[in-house]
């Protein structure tokens, strides 16, 4: 992770967000394009959680891995505290490593 | 009652943040690196998204890219809440940098512009100092843990992320744009550099179809 490629989107990010309050009093956007914007936002972050949970460079990344990520879900579904989804996670995945699953 | 409301989601950002600077050492980078990415990008996701397309093989550019698709919904909060940073530049200036999910919500919840303000700044405030000193305090304990395999840090990220995502995945629409896009991510990697399928995933919103009905005749504004 290059400091360049931090800084390109930090400013990136800000120009997004200093837009907004200025073209305020000029633009208005479609229902239809906010709705779009914000559902493409949990689309790349389903598809980033598909991926770095399931593949590990372009293979399956095993099968401690993956269930270590469904237990996070489960417990995040259940509503459970963020640490304990984290930790719950991680934990499943070490154990499994530990008792020899890849 | 606001104040209340305001702490407990500050919290919830440390803890956050914590995991982001354990989560980013843990894929390999310097300490400083979350905590610089924190203070100047502040956004949770696209940190995480670009930390997670990066340590997975993608190119920075990749990852910059799917950051901004990400924050690109920040654009319709400014919009929203425009009035509440006034008019003064600077105030505008800092409080476009405070714009987060959390303090937009905030703001829209009131009903009075004034308290809408202050709603506004701070959470942004709260946010901004708790979610930064949890990035530093994660990053320091992340690098004291060595190897991040044996510890499933691994499996920490997805489970955080997937953590984030689950309440917007209750919208049917985008559940299923979501589900498909998931799916052209998978099928595509082992065929596509890292990075470009998570991007390829934007696809799905082909299957995005808002639920409401049509209006039988066209409006008379269109």
């Amino acid at each position: 992770m290059p400091v360049t490629a931090v800084l390109i989107l930090a400013a990136g990010t800000f120009a997004i967000r200093f837009a907004g309050p200025l073209l305020r009093d000029r633009v208005t956007l479609p229902e239809k394009v906010r709705e779009l914007m914000s559902a493409s936002a949990t689309v790349l972050l389903l598809a980033l959680v598909a991926v770095s949970a399931l593949t590990n460079g372009k293979q399956f990344g095993g099968w401690a891995l993956a269930a270590g990520v469904a237990v996070g879900g489960l417990a995040a579904w259940r509503k459970l505290p963020f640490v304990a989804i984290i930790v719950l996670a991680a934990g499943t995945t070490a154990g499994l490593r530990l008792l020899g699953v890849a | 009652m606001l104040l209340r409301d305001v702490a407990a989601v500050a919290l919830g950002a440390a803890v956050t943040g914590a995991s982001f600077g354990a989560i980013s050492v843990g894929s390999g980078l310097p300490w400083w690196m979350p905590v610089l990415m924190s203070l100047v990008i502040f956004a949770g996701g696209s940190q995480f998204m670009a930390v997670g397309v990066v340590a997975a093989g993608g190119s920075p550019a990749a990852a910059v890219l799917a950051g901004l698709v990400l924050n690109a919904r920040h654009l319709p909060f400014g919009l929203a809440v425009g009035d509440v940073l006034g008019r003064n530049p600077l105030a505008r200036i800092v409080g476009s940098h405070l714009l987060i999910d959390e303090s937009t919500a905030f703001a829209m919840a009131q009903r009075d512009p004034a308290r809408a303000r202050a709603a506004y700044w701070a959470c942004g405030v709260s946010l901004f100092f708790t979610w930064n000193v949890g990035v530093l305090v994660g990053a320091l304990v992340g690098q004291a843990i060595g190897d991040p395999g044996t510890f499933g840090l691994d499996a920490a990220f997805p489970a955080a992320l997937l953590a984030l995502t689950l309440p917007a995945l209750k919208d049917a629409a985008t559940r299923n744009a979501a589900l498909a896009g998931a799916a052209i991510a998978l099928l595509t990697t082992p065929f596509l550099p890292a990075g470009v399928p998570v991007l390829l995933a934007l696809v799905g919103l082909v299957a995005f179809r808002t639920t409401k009905k049509e209006e039988p005749c066209p409006s008379p504004r269109s």
